[in-house]
Formats: C-alpha cells, sequence, structure tokens
C-alpha cells in the first residue's frame, strides 16, 4: 500500500517545506515567549538561591530586601547570630545603579556582602573569590566586564578580579558584588558637593555651632557622612530546625520581620514581577491562539489547492478515510516540522535576548502536544470539504 | 545507474527530516536544564602561600598640636599663616590682654608708692631712735641728779619710762619699716603674677613644625582650650591602617607595609608597622595599625596631606609547603566548606578545611584532599552530587565576552 499523504508531499515538497520553515518561525516565536516569562520567573528563583539564604530578616513591617527598602543598622547581625537554629548570618546590601563600562552605561545591581557567608556568589566561571576588604569586585558575566577591568562606582574604582554567572536581581540586572563596607559607603555616600553643601547648612545652624562649644560642628558633620546602614540579615539555619522555627524568636524578640523562602518567593513571584509576567502571558495566550489560526488557514486553503486532486480520487473509488487520513497525516507533519524548526530556532536566538530566555524541556513537549492537537482540529475543517467534494468536479 | 527523480527526492526529504531531527535531538540535549554543567577543573598542587594583610587608611601626623589660650579671651592678632614653618618658641599669636596692662601700670604705681612708703618709714625708725637717744641721755642726767637727791625719785622714773617708751617708738618704727618690705615683695610678685599671665596670652610654638589650620582671626572670641592654630610636624607623618578583624592575622609591628597613596595611585611607598593598637574598634570590626614611612614621599613641603586615604599591603612570611587551591573552587554546600572532587567523571562534595589565604586568591588546604585530586575549579552553575558535568578548557574565552 502507498502512502497517499507522501506521494503527495512528494510531489509539491518545496512548497510543503517552506510551509513548515514558516510555521517553524512562528511557534518558535511563541515558544521563545514562554522562555521569556520562564526566564523573568527564573530569575526571581536564582535571585533567591543564589543567595544561599534559608530566611530573610529585614526591617520591620516591610517586604523587602528586594520588593521594598529595608533599612537595618549593621550590628543587628550579631544579634541574630545568637538566636537559636542560626548556623550563619550575614549583613547583606543592594542598590541598583548605573555603572559606566566603556563610555556606556550599564544598569547593575551592586551587591555588598561578605565573601564566602550567605549573599556572597557561590560559584565563579572565571578570577577568584574577593581577598581583599576594599576595592575588589567579583562580576556577573553579563555586565560585559572582564578581568583586571576597573569599575568606577562613585568616587572609587573597583577592580573586577572574578566573573559569575545567573547572578541577576528580580528584573533581571545583573549584580556586581562588592565587600560589605564598600557598598555601604557606597549607598550613602553622596557626592562631594553635596557633602560640602550640607556642612555648609550645618555649620549655618546656630544650634550646631555655638561658639561656646568647639568641636559640637565637626562631632555633627562626621555623624552625618558615617553609615551603618544594611539592607537585610541572611540567615542560614542550622540543621534540625525548620525555617519557621528559627524566624518565629526573631520576629518575636528582635522586633524585626523575617521571611522564608517560601514567602520571599511569594513577594517575588506574586507580588513583585506579577503585572510583568501576566503582560507576558497575555501576549503568550493571543501568540498561540494566531498561531493555531494560521495553522488551520494553511491547511484548509493547502486542501482548497487540491480539491480537483481529491475530486479525480473520489473518481475512482478511493474512500473517505483515505482521503481525511491524507490531510490528517499532511497536517500532522506539518505541525511536527514546524515543531522541530521552531524548538530549534528558540534555542539558537533564545540567548541573544538581553534578559534570561529559559527553555524549559516541559513547555517544549506541551508545545508540541498543542501543536498537534490543533493541526489535527485544523485538519478537520480541510477534511469537511474535502469530503464534501463533487466527484463530477474532476471530469466537469 | 538511471535515478528515479521520485527517489531522489525522496533522498532530499529524508535527509532534510533526518537533519532536522538531529538538531532537535541535539538542542534538547545539549541546551537548556538537560544539558551538562560545563566546569573547569584544576589539580591540587602543593605550593606556598604569601598570606599579605591588606587595609586602608589614613595620613595622620604622629605629632600635632592644637595652640590656643588657657582663658576666654578674643584673639588680637595671628602672626603666622597655614604652611609657614615655625620654630619652638616663635610667636604665633596673641590674646587681646584686655586690663592686664593697666592692672601691670596700676601695680607698678603701688610699688613706687610702697617704696616711697619704705623710705618713709626708715625716716621714722631714724627719728624713734633720736628720740631714744634723747631720752636715755635725759635718763642719765636724771639719775645723777637723784643720786646727789636733787630730784625726786618720781622724777627719775618718769625719765626712765620715757627711754622705754622710745624704745618701743623704735621697735614700732622699724617693725613698719619691714612691714613695707613685705608689702614692696607682696607687689613685686603680684606683678611678676600679672606679667606672666600677660605672656600667656602670647601663643608660642611648642616645637618646629608646620601650620596646618589658622582657625581664628583677629578679633574672634575663643573660649579655654579652643584651637586658634594647629600645627604638626611634618616629618612624623604615618599612616593609621584599618584592617578587618577577621583577616587581620599575623598583624604585628615591623611588618614591612607597601602603601599606595590616594594621590599617586601608580607608585608604592615602602614602610613599616610602627605599633599595633591595643584597642580595636568594635563598631566597624577593624584593628587598628600605625605603619611609618621608610622615607617620607618627596614632592611639596608636606609630602602627603593628612587625612589622605592610603591603601596598605603588609607582606607576611610565607608559610611552609602545603597544598594549595584557588578559592573559587571552594564552595558552600548545605552547610558545609568543601570542593566539588570529581570522582569518575563525577562531582563528589569533598568538605575541607582551610588554612590561610593569600591575597592572590590561593588558600591552604589543611585536610579532605589530596595531592593530584582533580577538583572543579570554575561551574556554569552550582553543582549536585553526581550531575552531569562537560570539563572545557576554558568557560569564559580569554579576553571575550559571552
Amino acid at each position: 500500500m502507498i502512502s497517499l499523504a507522501g506521494r503527495d508531499i512528494l510531489h509539491g515538497w518545496s512548497k510543503y517545506v517552506l510551509t513548515g520553515l514558516g510555521l517553524g518561525l512562528l511557534i518558535g516565536v511563541t515558544l521563545t515567549m514562554a522562555g521569556v516569562y520562564r526566564g523573568m520567573v527564573d530569575d526571581a528563583h536564582a535571585l533567591l538561591s543564589n543567595s544561599r539564604a534559608d530566611l530573610w530578616v529585614v526591617q520591620k513591617d516591610t517586604q523587602g530586601p528586594y520588593a521594598e527598602s529595608s533599612s537595618l543598622k549593621d550590628d543587628v547581625v550579631r544579634s541574630v547570630r545568637g538566636m537559636p537554629g542560626v548556623a550563619a548570618a550575614a549583613n547583606v546590601a543592594y542598590l541598583t545603579m548605573q555603572v559606566q563600562k566603556d563610555g556606556q552605561d550599564n544598569r547593575v545591581m551592586v551587591v555588598g556582602m561578605e565573601p564566602g557567608m550567605p549573599g556572597a556568589p557561590g560559584y565563579l566561571v572565571a578570577g577568584r573569590h574577593i581577598t581583599r576588604n576594599h576595592y575588589e569586585a567579583v562580576a556577573d558575566v553579563k555586565t560585559g566586564f572582564q578581568i583586571g577591568d576597573v569599575v568606577r562606582i562613585r568616587r572609587h574604582d573597583y577592580t573586577v578580579v572574578g566573573l559569575t554567572r545567573r547572578m541577576v536581581s528580580s528584573g533581571g540586572d545583573p549584580m556586581l558584588f562588592v565587600p560589605m563596607k564598600d557598598a555601604q559607603e557606597t549607598q550613602f555616600l553622596k557626592d562631594n558637593d553635596a557633602i560640602v553643601n550640607d556642612r555648609a547648612r550645618t555649620a549655618a545652624n546656630p544650634a550646631f555651632n555655638r561658639p561656646g562649644s568647639p568641636g559640637l560642628l565637626e562631632a555633627v558633620q562626621g555623624l552625618q557622612t558615617s553609615s551603618r546602614s544594611v539592607n537585610a540579615v541572611l540567615v542560614q539555619t542550622a540543621p534540625g530546625f525548620t525555617p519557621e522555627q528559627v524566624a518565629e524568636p526573631i520576629r518575636r524578640w528582635k522586633h524585626l520581620s523575617v521571611h522564608t523562602r517560601d514567602q520571599m518567593e511569594d513577594i517575588l513571584i506574586v507580588k513583585l514581577i506579577a503585572n510583568s509576567a501576566k503582560q507576558i502571558g497575555m501576549f503568550l495566550v493571543i501568540l498561540a491562539i494566531v498561531s493555531a489560526a494560521i495553522v488551520a488557514f494553511i491547511i484548509y486553503t493547502m486542501t482548497m489547492g487540491k480539491l480537483r486532486e481529491i475530486a479525480v480520487l473520489k473518481l475512482i473509488g478511493t474512500r473517505d478515510r483515505t482521503i481525511a487520513g491524507m490531510i490528517l497525516q499532511q497536517a500532522l507533519g506539518l505541525g511536527l516540522i514546524g515543531f522541530a524548526v521552531g524548538k530549534v530556532a528558540a534555542t539558537v536566538w533564545g540567548p541573544a535576548f538581553p534578559k534570561y530566555v529559559l527553555l524549559l524541556p516541559g513547555d517544549a513537549v506541551t508545545g508540541l502536544v498543542v501543536t498537534l492537537v490543533i493541526c489535527a482540529l485544523a485538519s478537520t475543517l480541510a477534511i469537511r470539504v474535502a469530503l464534501r467534494v463533487d466527484p463530477g468536479a474532476a471530469i466537469g | 545507474m538511471k535515478t528515479n527523480p521520485q527517489t531522489s527526492r525522496r533522498l532530499l526529504l529524508g535527509g532534510l527530516a533526518l537533519a532536522l531531527v538531529g538538531a532537535l535531538a541535539f538542542v534538547a540535549l545539549r541546551t537548556g536544564p538537560l544539558a551538562p554543567v560545563k566546569v573547569q577543573v584544576t589539580q591540587v598542587a602543593k605550593g606556598r602561600v604569601t598570606p599579605e594583610i591588606f587595609g586602608i587608611g589614613q595620613v595622620e601626623a604622629r605629632r600635632s598640636w592644637l595652640v590656643g589660650p588657657t582663658v576666654a579671651g578674643r584673639v588680637l592678632g595671628v602672626q603666622v599663616d597655614v604652611g609657614q614653618a615655625v620654630q619652638p618658641g616663635q610667636l604665633l599669636a596673641e590674646m587681646d590682654p584686655v586690663d592686664l596692662d593697666q592692672r601691670l601700670a596700676a601695680l607698678d604705681a603701688s610699688l613706687a608708692r610702697a617704696q616711697s612708703a619704705q623710705q618713709a618709714a626708715g625716716a621714722q625708725v631714724n627719728d624713734a631712735q633720736a628720740r631714744r637717744a634723747l631720752a636715755a641721755a635725759n635718763l642719765k642726767r636724771n639719775e645723777d641728779l637723784a643720786r646727789q637727791a636733787f630730784i625726786s625719785a618720781g622724777a627719775l622714773e618718769a625719765r626712765a619710762q620715757e627711754v622705754a617708751s622710745a624704745t618701743a617708738g623704735v621697735a614700732a618704727a622699724q617693725a613698719n619699716l619691714g612691714g613695707s618690705a613685705m608689702d614692696i615683695a607682696r607687689l613685686r610678685a603680684e606683678r611678676a603674677a600679672l606679667a606672666q599671665q600677660r605672656d600667656n596670652l602670647k601663643l608660642v610654638a611648642p616645637a618646629a613644625a608646620v601650620v596646618t589650620a589658622r582657625e581664628a582671626e583677629a578679633g574672634t572670641t575663643v573660649v579655654a582650650g579652643q584651637a586658634v592654630l594647629r600645627l604638626m610636624d611634618p616629618a612624623t607623618l604615618w599612616v593609621k591602617l584599618r584592617v578587618d578583624q577577621g583577616r587581620s592575622a599575623g598583624l604585628a609591628p615591623g611588618l614591612a607595609a607597601r602603601i599606595t597613596l590616594r594621590s599617586r595611585s601608580g607608585e608604592t611607598l615602602a614602610g613599616t608597622v610602627a605599633r599595633v593598637e591595643a584597642l580595636a574598634d568594635a563598631v566597624t570590626e577593624e584593628r587598628l595599625a600605625m605603619v611609618a614611612f621608610d622615607a617620607l614621599p618627596a614632592g611639596t613641603a608636606v609630602g602627603a596631606s593628612v587625612g589622605e586615604m592610603a591603601e596598605v599591603t603588609l607582606q607576611l612570611p610565607a608559610t611552609a609547603e602545603h597544598l594549595l587551591l584557588p578559592n573559587a573552587a571552594v564552595v558552600q554546600h548545605e552547610g558545609t566548606t568543601g570542593v566539588w572532587r570529581l570522582k569518575d567523571g563525577a562531582p563528589a562534595f569533598a568538605p575541607v578545611t582551610l588554612g590561610v589565604q593569600g591575597l592572590d586568591g590561593k588558600v591552604q588546604i589543611l585536610s579532605g584532599l589530596d595531592e593530584g585530586d582533580t577538583v572543579v575549579l570554575y561551574s556554569q552553575s552550582a553543582l549536585k552530587p553526581g550531575a552531569r558535568i562537560a570539563v572545557v578548557a576554558q568557560l569564559v574565552p580569554a579576553g571575550g565576552t559571552k
């Protein structure tokens, strides 16, 4: 028995392959869109995983440090270390800023961390970890920096000594890790003009500049420029303790807000990126509908193009089942080609996106099933038309 | 052989389908979450670590002075300006004496008057002595007369009383004279005290130094102890070094230091740790040490500005030969410090104990590994035990970005 579908494809193979290719690019776009959404969620997960924390201790009644701003004094970490079930605790400071690279502004998230502690990069792809406690940095490769590059942050130059990967903020900005003290300084350091103006302003205040108390003005001004704040304390729990067991006493006795990993995920994924994720999801749905419509039209027009041949087939007594099978097989073949091309295309152009695109195998399988179902559904329309053809049309 | 066009078409289509399936398989297995994690490995080798201590500090002067009045007052004049070198004892500034000069003049007058009073007292002594001599002569004469019974005993007694009175008068006059001498001594002392106070209003240089700040001008009122001028000895500049407590092991006086001043970032100056402060900074969790320049930075009169930032690297003696690894290989896994050791091509977590670490990132491995072990140095993502890995020569192409 010969394959009617195969024969027909062989007959007009270039048209068939090109149609499949075009359809594939469309499916590729849809898969990429799903990848963009997954990448967005994965950015949030990466942020949490890479900090290697079980608990986030932040300012009371805030949902910091990522979703809201939070400010703690940097000695809070010592009292947290003394709480039961705390294996390790470290200060961490986050600030998003523009960093100059080859004259171009580069948006990065500067992270102040203590090497080897939670919050520090867990793995590197080149270079080494920070060994000095000032003016060294570890950068994500996405920042475009290379080992030995000098980065200027505010008034200090930092040397990039190590590179890491997939260390991003929830918004996908690559991270730049610097020692804690430098980050504290950077976060609260004003530019020199502002400092000079502030000094003049304080000096003009008679309360701080009394003739009878020399030294008071200097003391006040010294106080204004020092910074002892951090954004959060990252805590790793000791074995045998659940995060909630450790979090509760800190909430109760230290009067701080503590978020567990689950709560943090909730904050990041449900609250922080919810709108942008919905935006992408909406687009994905529309794209899927459009793709389905286009597949249906393609198969429909393909069938319409060979109505005459179908009429001949009917005339020579081909059974309806055979004709329907031919159309269905062709549609499914088109879907398979389209899916394969789309998957390859999405993988090829995925890394070129500025933000992370994560193509999950699960998504691909779903995509394949959906494509085939849509193709099958679309072919029913064409099959109905084909079956209604009057065999007389072949000779008429 | 004659080829059927149908067959060749079939072959072509079959080839295309195969290529597509191949590409799909490649894409599914080599990228995305199913792909092996690319890693770069290194061998554990023996070597020496030259641990170094790094810190930043500020240039300070070992000797500096705040020159100001000991009592509140108004500045009369400031004779020196910032940057000027001064010699010990040199007049730098003067406070307004207000009424001190007048009080000196008054004391001078009092002194003159006291001297006159002393002369008067001397004259009174002479006068009393003359009276006593007269009374003594009279008594002698009357005694003769009384012996011959020319006068009564009562008259003689009156003469004796006159002599006693005159003697007492001399003593009184002499006491007066002594008192006026004391008066003069007192006034002299008072004058000397006032003159001292007057001198105290002159602010003089305590040592050879350079003026670093002129904080009050003529006419300014300053309180006791407030600085009018600040001085420092530029030959005693050193760096107050702050080192993170956790990385300060081995900090000791006498260590060789390399100092880079912020104003001369390309230049390294030699120095020595002169002193490690007994008190550490509890708030910033830093230890303090003073690092002296071996030779003062040349250039201007003041080689480096006080308050200028400096980066200091202290060289510690090299450790004995030991197993070494780059610190990039050391990871935290489930709360334990260790490395990913390759065992039959798969990574297995090996807990290690770390020794000292050099600033170049080499860290001592005290236990947990053997020489020649292959461990993961860099990885594309966090590893899990038994994860599929692909060893590559270089994860990030040198000089290029990914």
